[in-house]
C-alpha cells in the first residue's frame, strides 16, 4: 500500500495534462476523463479510511533513505489529519465536476475548465501529504494560480476584477509564507518538518522563530480569509462558476490555509500559550465580523461567501480553544473535545456551504441573476432545489438533526466546560444570527409569492442527483456524533494534533 | 549585517508600492520587488564567506562550502514567480481591455 501515495497528485496531474491534448480531438472525452480520475481519488482515499491501522505512512521521494538520521529525500506523509482531508478534498473535488458537466455548458473553453480544476485538486492532494516545507510553498502555488485563472473563468468585469484582488493579495501572502520558510531554514538549516520540530523542540525561544510564527499567521490566514485578511473572498468566491465557488469555499480555504495553520502550529512548532491566544482571537473576530457583514447582503454568492468567513471562524474557535488547553497543560480530553468540535465543523461546512453555493449556481442557471430581490416563488417551480437548499441552510444554522448542529454544540459545550464563557455567548449569538440571514435567503428566492414571469424550469439531472446526495450526506454526517463512527474518522484526526510533539517520533522514527 | 537589513527595505519598497500606487501595472512591479527580496534573502542565507561552490573536486584542503539548497529552492520559487507574474499581467491586458484603463479607482464594478 505503500506505493500508491504519489497517485493521490499523480492521477489528477496525468489528467490535466490527457484532457487539452485528447479532449480538443474528442468530444466529451474531457468530461469523463476528469470524472473517472476524480472517481479514482476517491475510492483511493475513502479505501485509507476503512484499511488504515491509524498508523502513519511514509513514501519517500526517490526512495532516499535517511543517512545518519537526517532525512535526505521529500516525504509524503499519510496520517489520519492527512485522511481526513484527502476524504473532504476528494468527495468535493468529484460532485463539484459532476455538478459542472451540465453547469459549464454555458462557457466557452470547457477542455481548460476541467484542466484547471485537476490541476487544483493535483496543488490541494499535495498541499495535505507533503511532509516538507518547501514542497508545501510549491503545492501552495499550483492550487492557487489554478483557482486564480478559475476565478477569472468568466471573463467579464467583475470575474477579472475580483481575480486580480485575489492575485494581488495571494502573491503578498506567498512572499510572507516564503520569507518564514526562509527563516526557519536559516535557524534549523532542514527543511523536513518532523526534522525541524524536533530541532525546535530541544532549542530554547528565540526571536526568529516568533517572527516566522507570526509571518506564517500573516501568509496563510490571507489564503484562509481569517478575519483581518478577508478582503478578497466575498469577491473572488462570488465571481467564480458555482461549482469552483463550492470548491473554494468548501475545500480551498480549508486545506491551504487551516490545514496547514493546524499542522504547522501543532506538529512543527512547540504550541506556546500566546499564538494560541492569537489563533482563537482572530477566530473569534472573524465569527462575529463576518457574519454582520453577511445580513447586509443581497447578492445571493456574496451572502454565502461572508458567512464562509464567519463558519471558519468556528473551525478556528473550536481548534484555538483546544491550542490554548494543551498550552496551560490542561484536561487532554476536554482538548480533544474542543479540538474535535472545530474538526467536525471543517467537515460539515464543506458538505453544506458546498451545497449552498450549488444550489445557487442552479437558481442563477436558470433566472440569469444573483439579487434576491428579483427572485421569488421557486418552490413550486424548482422544487429539487428548494428542498436541498432548505436542508443546507437549516444545517450551516444549527437546527437539530443535521450536522451543523452537532459541530457547533460540541464547540459551545467545549467552550463552556473550559470556562471560556464569553466565547460560548458569542458563538450562539452568531448562530442566531446567521439563522435570522439564511431565514431571508429562504424567504426571498423560494417563498416569496411575487414570482419572476419567465417560463423556469427544474435543472438538469446532473445537477440535481448533486445536490440530492449533498443534502443526505448534510444529514448523515451527524452520525459522527456516535462513537464508533467517530472513532473510526474523526478521532484518529484529532489524535494526530493531541500528540503534538510525538510527530516527528513517529515520522522520523520509520 | 547591512545586506539583511538592504534586503527587509527593498521588501517593505514593494509593499509601499502596492499599497500607494494606483496603477495596476505598477502594482505587479511592486510585487515583483517583493518576491526579488524574499529571493535576495533566500540566497543569502546560504552563504558562507570565503567558501567554494557546492562541486566536488577531489582537492582534500576544499571543506567550506555555500548551501546549495536554498539556491535550488531560488530557482524553484523564480519559475513559479513566473506563471504567477504571466497570470497577473493577462489579467492586467483583459482589464485594460474591458475597463480601458490601468487606474485601479476606476475598477469597481464590485461593491459590498
Amino acid at each position: 500500500m505503500h506505493n500508491l501515495i504519489p497517485l493521490f497528485i499523480v492521477i489528477p496531474l496525468a489528467s490535466a495534462f490527457l484532457v487539452p491534448v485528447i479532449g480538443r480531438l474528442i468530444k466529451g472525452f474531457s468530461k469523463i476523463i476528469t470524472l473517472t480520475a476524480f472517481l479514482c481519488l476517491l475510492l483511493l482515499s475513502l479505501n485509507y479510511i476503512f484499511l488504515s491501522d491509524f498508523s502513519p505512512i511514509i513514501y519517500k521521494i526517490g526512495g532516499w533513505e535517511p543517512v545518519e538520521n537526517i532525512p535526505i529525500a521529500i516525504y509524503l506523509v499519510l496520517d489520519s489529519f492527512s485522511i481526513f482531508m484527502l476524504c473532504i478534498i476528494n468527495v468535493m473535488a468529484f460532485l463539484s465536476a459532476l455538478y459542472s458537466v451540465s453547469y459549464i455548458e454555458k462557457y466557452t473553453g470547457i477542455n481548460n475548465f476541467y484542466t484547471l480544476l485537476c490541476i487544483m485538486v493535483a496543488g490541494l492532494n499535495g498541499i495535505v501529504l507533503t511532509g516538507d516545507l518547501f514542497n508545501l510553498y510549491v503545492f501552495l502555488e499550483i492550487t492557487v494560480i489554478a483557482s486564480y485563472a478559475l476565478v477569472a473563468f468568466g471573463t467579464e468585469k467583475e470575474e477579472l476584477e475580483a481575480s486580480f484582488k485575489y492575485q494581488v493579495l495571494g502573491g503578498i501572502a506567498t512572499a510572507m509564507i516564503l520569507f518564514s520558510i526562509g527563516l526557519i531554514y536559516w535557524y534549523t538549516k532542514t527543511l523536513n518538518i518532523a526534522d525541524i520540530s524536533e530541532i525546535l523542540q530541544t532549542s530554547e525561544d528565540h526571536r526568529l522563530i516568533e517572527f516566522s510564527q507570526l509571518m506564517l499567521i500573516a501568509g496563510f490566514g490571507l489564503k484562509a480569509a481569517i478575519m483581518p485578511f478577508h478582503g478578497w473572498l466575498p469577491d473572488a468566491h462570488s465571481s467564480a462558476p458555482s461549482p469552483i465557488s463550492a470548491m473554494l469555499s468548501g475545500v480551498v480555504i480549508k486545506a491551504a490555509g487551516l490545514y496547514v495553520l493546524f499542522r504547522l502550529f501543532f506538529n512543527m512548532y512547540v504550541i506556546s500559550f500566546d499564538i494560541g491566544v492569537l489563533i482563537t482571537a482572530i477566530g473569534t473576530l472573524s465569527m462575529v465580523v463576518g457574519v454582520f457583514l453577511a445580513i447586509g447582503q443581497w447578492d445571493l454568492k456574496r451572502l454565502l461567501a461572508y458567512h464562509s468567513i464567519s463558519q471558519m471562524g468556528y473551525v478556528i474557535l473550536g481548534v484555538g480553544m483546544g491550542m490554548l488547553i494543551l498550552a496551560k497543560n490542561g484536561n487532554k480530553t476536554l482538548a480533544a473535545l474542543a479540538i474535535g468540535g472545530g474538526l467536525f465543523h471543517l467537515v460539515n461546512h464543506a458538505v453544506f456551504k458546498g451545497l449552498l453555493f450549488l444550489n445557487a449556481g442552479a437558481i442563477e442557471y436558470t433566472l440569469g441573476t444573483r439579487d434576491l430581490k428579483k427572485m421569488g416563488g421557486l418552490y413550486s417551480k424548482m422544487p429539487v432545489t428548494s428542498v436541498t437548499s432548505l436542508s443546507a441552510s437549516l444545517a450551516i444554522s444549527g437546527i437539530p438533526p443535521f450536522n451543523g448542529f452537532f459541530s457547533k454544540l460540541i464547540i459551545i459545550l467545549a467552550a463552556v466546560q473550559a470556562r471560556f464563557y464569553l466565547l460560548a455567548v458569542l458563538a450562539v449569538v452568531v448562530s442566531i444570527i446567521t439563522l435570522a440571514s439564511f431565514m431571508k435567503f429562504q424567504r426571498y428566492a423560494f417563498f416569496n409569492t411575487s414570482a419572476p414571469k419567465k417560463v423556469i424550469k427544474e435543472v438538469p439531472l446532473s445537477m440535481t442527483a448533486v445536490m440530492i446526495f449533498m443534502a443526505v450526506l448534510c444529514l448523515g454526517l451527524s452520525l459522527l456524533i456516535l462513537p464508533d463512527i467517530r472513532d473510526s474518522f474523526l478521532g484518529p484526526a484529532v489524535n494526530v494534533l493531541l500528540d503534538t510533539t510525538n510527530y516527528s517520533t513517529v515520522i522520523l522514527g520509520n | 549585517m547591512i545586506v539583511y537589513i538592504l534586503c527587509f527595505i527593498l521588501f517593505q519598497v514593494g509593499l509601499f508600492g502596492i499599497l500607494t500606487s494606483r496603477n495596476i501595472i505598477k502594482i505587479v512591479i511592486g510585487l515583483s520587488f517583493m518576491e526579488f527580496s524574499v529571493y535576495l534573502f533566500l540566497v543569502l542565507i546560504g552563504y558562507i564567506e570565503n567558501a567554494s561552490a557546492p562541486i566536488l573536486t577531489g582537492n582534500p584542503a576544499q571543506t567550506n562550502f555555500v548551501d546549495p539548497l536554498p539556491q535550488a529552492m531560488v530557482l524553484t520559487a523564480i519559475v513559479i514567480g513566473l506563471a504567477t507574474k504571466g497570470m497577473l499581467l493577462t489579467m492586467a491586458i483583459r482589464i485594460y481591455k474591458k475597463f480601458g484603463t490601468f487606474d485601479i479607482r476606476k475598477v469597481t464594478s464590485l461593491k459590498g
